[in-house]
């Protein structure tokens, strides 16, 4: 462990450490552009030069390797003037459009300019233009403004994984482009706009449409997948005005994905805004109490047996659970959470999670995927598993579609029954997991929406039993793309016979009301003689045979916590209202109870919570990778040689908020159009 | 004068073949096998006694240079990367070297590479030297057909392979960290350092990179011994250079001299003297484009090595003498260099990206003199920025001629700026 | 709609790109970039194309940028058709020392054209390019592959009279002299010079 000497301190590192690295450590603030510490070190940008003894020049901090006796100076004549200079080379031709750049005021051309600018311009020659860059509709470029550290371009080939950013021409006409100009194809793709130090990338949803110092900051928890990333939404007024990532290690580092950074449009488009009750075959707005009278009348007669409940992809456990102390009050405990028909079975919870974490990946030296496409299902995922591959020599396989990951990935086909063999021990992926130290066997969902999705769940259960179990590692891990799914079946919102039960006794009359709580990716169709109570945010899917309309909370506007795909608990912070009539939706029930005589037992958000955790231990302790029970699960029968269908095949509408999304719609767009019946869930 | 006796490139000016059988005659792949069985050691220790310093520039002593790479192979292969890419303004030697007197660099590849363990070598020749280009690969194709190079070259159990891969028009792959990446197939970007090129280098392998000259030299050093190389010359700076004597003279030519001979003999004795004789000389850029400017004055009686040129605020560098008589407008002529390394920054870096773009165009200027007087400190500020702030040489390599300029040349540049004015003045 | 034909390698261009491949070590095809390039530009006529460099990228399994951001590097690549003869005329300062205004003067008036240009005929385009590396011989001007030195703007007035009429000419120093020795004889190595007439 090397031990220097940084400005009189001394400090003592890890060997790896570089120098700028160790100047942190001692809280040293180095300036710098280019150097990102999840990115590859470029060196290029000359703004963290620092004297080091016996060299006779300065050095670039961000790239030396942190030495035994170094002797560091970041404080000397030399180093101050080395920074000035960097300073105003970037700034000579730099455009001085501050007042009509959307990067003022967060902007690091600028702060740096003002900590270690020299703060006169010398520079009379004409500034250089450089022609705009198309692309695509989430990144706006005003590429004069580019100081050319390479951050874009080495995140596009070294994080996103799709080499198509590069550097063209030489010298003071080198210009950042895409290949073509074309959009970058990668879920991934807005991080660059955080990553441009300055104002050459920016968003293009976003572009002035308001400045950084106006807006309020809620840090909060993404519903857009099952990872739960973190981010941060700035809204001003009742708007949300965009959405950042908020760091966090273990989860999604600092990335996040197009839909998590993009969706926010949608939050404003075809909201219900207002209670609708059905009168004579057409919906029409109602109060509240005529609303909740409606229902009540709806369910005079019906007995509990005749009662059921979907719930959506993005329903947060509060409301989950005040639906299902609601129907219980009704006499019904059939309330299913798996929207697509998932086996996932909800009696063991190490059966249902990502028992390794997330984190884990970059610990495990083989992954097995069965039927799941991390890249469109959980991009942030994705990301670190390329990291893996890249830095920590994880290798991949795949039993489902060969799709590209961005990695290298050994394709074992489109065939769920090879896991038989893999049981057996009588393939390649079976050497492969038992000859590793930590293996992981990831499951998706599409794996387990089949006809044999119990069967494959049992298989890839007795894998993971037999091969991936290590002293402190469980390597059995499911791979969710609903981000309230862990959650629900936490709560235990499964059925026998699932949605399609619900669904074809709906169709038979055999079930009178079903309540469907911002239930959008199940084909309602079967529903249109059933009375469908829509508890949800847009006048989508769900909506379209419903009776009664009760609009409800989007992520943004509440308070609720989600399960991951690891099983860690995290909560939204309620960053605006709902908009018009609209309510928290554990409210909704709460108030319906009362309306139905049968009054849920809490008044506060609080009461509810503390009513989870006696069903849900851990509940209230958040942001906890937990460890899970393990056990058996899933049925043993035959596995169908038919092919995997993939979960999601339009990663940009994947959900109701990102279905209103006009933003989404332009990243279709983009991409020539995908498919667009071939939405969520329903794939 | 150095003795014909004491030059090692025989053929310089192509008056005889460049074949193998011409080659041989003059003494290449002479006991070839004996030497590289002498171990390497031997060759590493004799070329460091020889104080041969690298001819491409910097100067860096070749023998300590080879020893650097690593003695055992922990797995990777090592490699001798031949620097071939000659651009430096002023600079032609190494282009007579590869066409006329081929077989001593590709001797001098195997017996290099012998010596730091690689497994080939790599000749990366500028792509304008076509022809050159082509005379490297007849010749290579000739050592194999002999049995010198390939399997067990020259007998000796060795298995070697020398390649030439061309470039294409970048100034900058002479740098050897952006010649590495120019041969893995990259833009010609400089690398960080370290980690140096003896520890990853070409595909991540050991690698060094040395200059055509400093190679094709050492199968003679070795076969006369360090002590007959280091004897010529003075210490610290031994041996035989190639000079490329351009510009203002009678006879511009290339010729093999003695290192520490004297500037003005050189030119005279070579070249045929300044156009007009020596009292009409203005001034000399020694060592190719990136060295600073020598006044007459100066160039009365200095001698032509790595330190007397030092002393003098100077260099060496690739030992290309550009002449300038007193005709010469000095400030167009070191303009020009300023637009040839903005024309040639690969953009990396901000200093030179932005600096050398900047300094150019101030230059333009003070050639017509419309500036004002401060931009003259103000441009030196800027040189002073680029300068020791950038990933290679190139910055350097920029601001030195300006300061060279300024440091013997200022009153022209201020004189023309006040002409500039009086004129604008009476308009 | 026509459409141009796809490029693809002629058998010789083949083999020649992938005696160049066979060069770098396995996997380091990406090193074969550069001489790929250049066959290619050849073979073409003398520039390249969006398509020869996504051929080329697919060729050696590249990204297509990879191959663009090497072809907009390099200064030896055209990216957009050029004359028969690529009239490259030397300005640094070593050549502008010896004359080159004067060369590029002459080679503007004889062509009609400015810098950059191409001759209507598709005969010419004239180029000024930075230090070829012929500087005891300057001004010197490359013309496709051949270089032609000690130049008056008469000789080169003269040399591109004669490409024009389709005649040869010799390349290299166009005074008498042997290569990069000196005019009029050479101070060194007189015997070797004398031998080598007879050779």
């Amino acid at each position: 462990m090397p031990t220097l000497t940084i400005d009189g301190t001394e400090v003592t590192v890890e060997p790896g450490t570089t120098v700028l690295q160790a100047c942190e450590e001692v809280g040293v603030e180095v300036p710098r552009f280019c150097y990102h510490e999840r990115l590859s070190i470029a060196g290029n940008c000359r703004m963290c030069l620092v004297d080091m003894e016996k060299a006779p020049k300065p050095i670039a901090s961000c790239a030396m390797p942190a030495g035994d006796g170094m002797v560091i100076h970041t404080n000397t004549e030399r180093v101050k003037k080395a920074r000035e200079g960097v300073m105003e080379f970037l700034l000579i031709n730099h455009p001085l459009d501050c007042p009509i750049c959307d990067q003022g005021g967060e902007c690091d051309l600028q702060d740096q300019a003002m900590a270690f600018g020299r703060g006169k311009n010398r520079f009379d020659e004409n500034k250089r233009a450089v022609d705009d860059k198309e692309m695509g509709p989430l990144i706006s470029t005003t590429m004069t403004r580019c100081i050319h550290c390479m951050r874009c371009v080495r995140f596009s080939e070294e994080v996103a994984g799709v080499p198509d950013m590069g550097a063209l021409y030489r010298g003071e006409n080198m210009q950042i482009t895409t290949y073509l100009e074309k959009t970058l194809d990668s879920e991934m793709s807005g991080n660059v706009v955080d990553l441009c130090p300055v104002g050459a990338l920016t968003s293009k949803p976003y572009a002035f449409t308001a400045r950084s110092w106006e807006l309020k900051h809620t840090e909060s928890i993404d519903v857009m997948d099952a990872v739960g990333s973190n981010i941060r939404v700035d809204t001003r007024g009742a708007a949300v005005m965009r959405i950042l990532p908020r760091l966090h290690e273990d989860i999604n580092e600092e990335w996040i994905s197009d839909k998590t950074r993009y969706v926010f449009d949608g939050l404003k488009a075809r909201r219900l805004d207002t209670p609708y009750v059905r009168k004579s075959k057409k919906l029409t707005a109602a109060s509240w109490g005529d609303a909740f009278k409606a229902v009540k009348s709806k369910l005079k007669g019906v007995k509990g047996d005749q009662i059921a409940a979907i719930v959506g992809d993005q329903a947060d456990m509060e409301s989950m659970a005040a639906l299902k102390d609601l129907l219980a009050s009704l006499g019904s405990t059939r309330i299913e959470c798996r929207q697509d028909g998932s086996a996932a079975d909800a009696s063991v919870r190490g059966g249902y999670i990502m028992n390794g974490g997330i984190a884990g990946v970059e610990d495990a030296d083989y992954l097995l995927i069965v039927g799941a496409n991390p890249r469109l299902e959980a991009p942030t995922l994705n990301t670190r598993i390329r990291k893996a591959v890249r830095h920590f020599g994880l290798k991949v396989g795949n039993i489902g579609n060969a799709e590209d990951l961005t990695y290298r990935v050994d394709e074992f086909g489109d065939d769920a029954s090879i896991l038989t063999a893999v049981l057996s021990g009588d393939h390649e992926a079976a050497q492969k997991l038992k000859a590793a130290q930590n293996p992981i066997i990831m499951v998706g969902q599409a794996a387990l929406s089949g006809d044999d999705g119990a069967a494959i769940l049992k298989a890839t259960r007795d894998i993971a039993d037999k091969y991936c179990m290590r002293e402190n590692w469980n390597g059995f891990n499911m791979l969710h793309n609903a981000a309230a799914r862990v959650g629900g079946l936490d709560l235990g919102l499964t059925t026998e016979g699932g949605v399609d039960s619900i669904l074809d006794d709906a169709e038979a009359g055999k079930t009178k009301v079903v309540f469907l709580l911002g239930a959008d990716e199940v084909n309602t169709a079967a529903l249109k003689d059933t009375t469908v109570v829509y508890i949800g945010t847009h006048g989508d899917e769900g909506v379209k045979h419903a009776d009664i309309i009760l609009p409800a909370a989007a992520y943004t506007e509440k308070f609720g916590t989600y399960a991951n795909t690891e099983g860690r608990f995290q909560r939204t912070i309620k960053a605006t209202f709902a908009p018009g009539e609209a309510r928290e939706d554990w409210t909704i029930f709460r108030a319906l109870s009362d309306v139905l005589g049968n009054t849920l037992p809490y008044d506060t958000l609080d009461q509810l919570r503390a009513r989870i955790e006696k069903d849900v231990p851990g509940f209230n302790d958040l942001d906890v990778l937990p460890a899970a029970e393990w056990g058996d699960f899933g049925k043993k029968g035959d596995i169908s040689s038919g092919g995997i269908a993939p979960a999601i095949e339009n990663f940009y509408h994947t959900n109701p908020i990102a279905r209103a999304s006009q933003i989404m719609a332009d990243c279709i767009d983009a991409r020539g159009g995908l498919v667009e019946e071939a939405t969520g869930t329903n794939g | 004068m150095l003795a014909d006796k004491d030059r090692i490139f025989t053929n310089l000016y192509g008056h005889q073949s460049p074949g193998i059988d011409a080659a041989m005659k003059r003494g290449d792949w002479d006991g070839t096998k004996a030497l590289i069985e002498k171990g390497r050691d031997w060759i590493i220790g004799e070329m460091k006694e020889s104080g041969l310093r690298g001819r491409g520039g910097a100067g860096f002593p070749t023998g300590l240079k080879w020893s650097f790479m690593p003695k055992e192979s922990d797995g990777r292969p090592s490699y001798l990367v031949v620097n071939a890419d000659e651009g430096e303004p002023g600079t032609c030697k190494d282009r007579d070297l590869m066409r006329h007197d081929p077989h001593k660099l590709i001797e001098g590849c195997l017996i290099a590479g012998y010596a730091m363990n690689a497994v080939a070598a790599y000749i990366y020749i500028r792509g304008e030297f076509y022809h050159e280009a082509e005379a490297l690969e007849r010749a290579i194709e000739e050592a194999y057909e002999k049995g010198f190079l390939g399997k067990n070259a020259c007998g000796t159990g060795y298995d070697y392979d020398v390649y030439v891969h061309k470039g294409a028009g970048a100034y900058i792959c002479g740098e050897e960290t952006a010649l590495i990446e120019s041969l893995e197939g990259k833009k010609g970007q400089p690398r960080l350092k370290p980690p140096f090129p003896a520890n990853v280098g070409v595909w991540g392998c050991p690698t060094t990179v040395n200059n055509v000259e400093s190679i094709a030299v050492a199968p003679t050093i070795l076969r006369r011994g360090a002590a007959w190389f280091s004897g010529l010359g003075r210490p610290n700076n031994t041996g035989t250079k190639v000079f490329c004597i351009s510009g203002h003279v009678n006879n511009p030519c290339n010729v093999e001299e003695e290192m520490g001979i004297p500037l003005r003999e050189l030119i005279e004795t070579h070249a045929g003297g300044v156009r007009g004789g020596w009292d009409n000389l203005l001034a000399v850029i020694p060592g190719g484009s990136s060295v600073p400017v020598l006044p007459k004055q100066i160039c009365d009686d200095v001698l032509m090595d790595f330190d007397s040129l030092r002393d003098v605020q100077s260099g060496l560098g690739t030992a290309a003498v550009i002449v300038m008589d007193k005709s010469t407008d000095i400030v167009k002529a070191i303009a020009r260099l300023s637009e040839f390394y903005k024309h040639e920054s690969c953009g990396q870096c901000t200093p030179c990206r932005e600096g050398t773009g900047w300094m150019w165009r101030v230059m333009e200027r003070l050639v017509t003199g419309e500036a004002d007087k401060s931009e003259i400190d103000m441009l030196l500020e800027v040189t002073k920025q680029v300068e020791g702030h950038t990933i290679c040489a190139l910055g350097d390599a920029a601001a030195w001629p300006i300061q060279g300029l300024m440091r013997h040349f200022r009153p022209e540049v201020e004189a023309r700026i006040d002409a500039y004015h009086t004129k604008k003045a009476a308009e | 709609m026509t459409t141009a034909p796809a490029f693809v390698w002629t058998a010789e261009n083949e083999a020649a790109a992938q005696k160049h491949i066979a060069k770098y070590p396995a996997g380091r095809q990406q090193s074969a970039v550069m001489p790929l390039l250049d066959i290619a530009q050849r073979q073409n006529g003398g520039h390249l194309t969006l398509e020869i460099m996504e051929y080329i990228a697919d060729y050696l399994d590249m990204a297509p940028i990879k191959v663009q951001e090497v072809a907009t590097f390099y200064t030896m690549y055209n990216h957009k058709p050029i004359g028969k003869h690529h009239v490259q005329v030397c300005g640094t300062t070593p050549c502008w020392l010896r004359g080159s205004d004067d060369i590029i003067a002459a080679c503007k008036k004889k062509l009609g054209v400015e810098m950059g240009q191409t001759t209507e005929d598709g005969m010419f385009t004239l180029s000024e390019v930075e230090c070829a590396g012929a500087c005891v011989n300057a001004p010197v001007v490359a013309i496709n592959d051949d270089y032609y030195e000690d130049l008056t703007a008469d000789s080169i007035t003269q040399i591109l009279d004669a490409l024009a009429n389709g005649k040869d000419v010799k390349a290299g120093p166009q005074v008498g002299r042997q290569t990069s020795a000196p005019l009029g004889g050479v101070t060194t190595l007189k015997d070797f010079a004398s031998e080598g007439e007879g050779a």
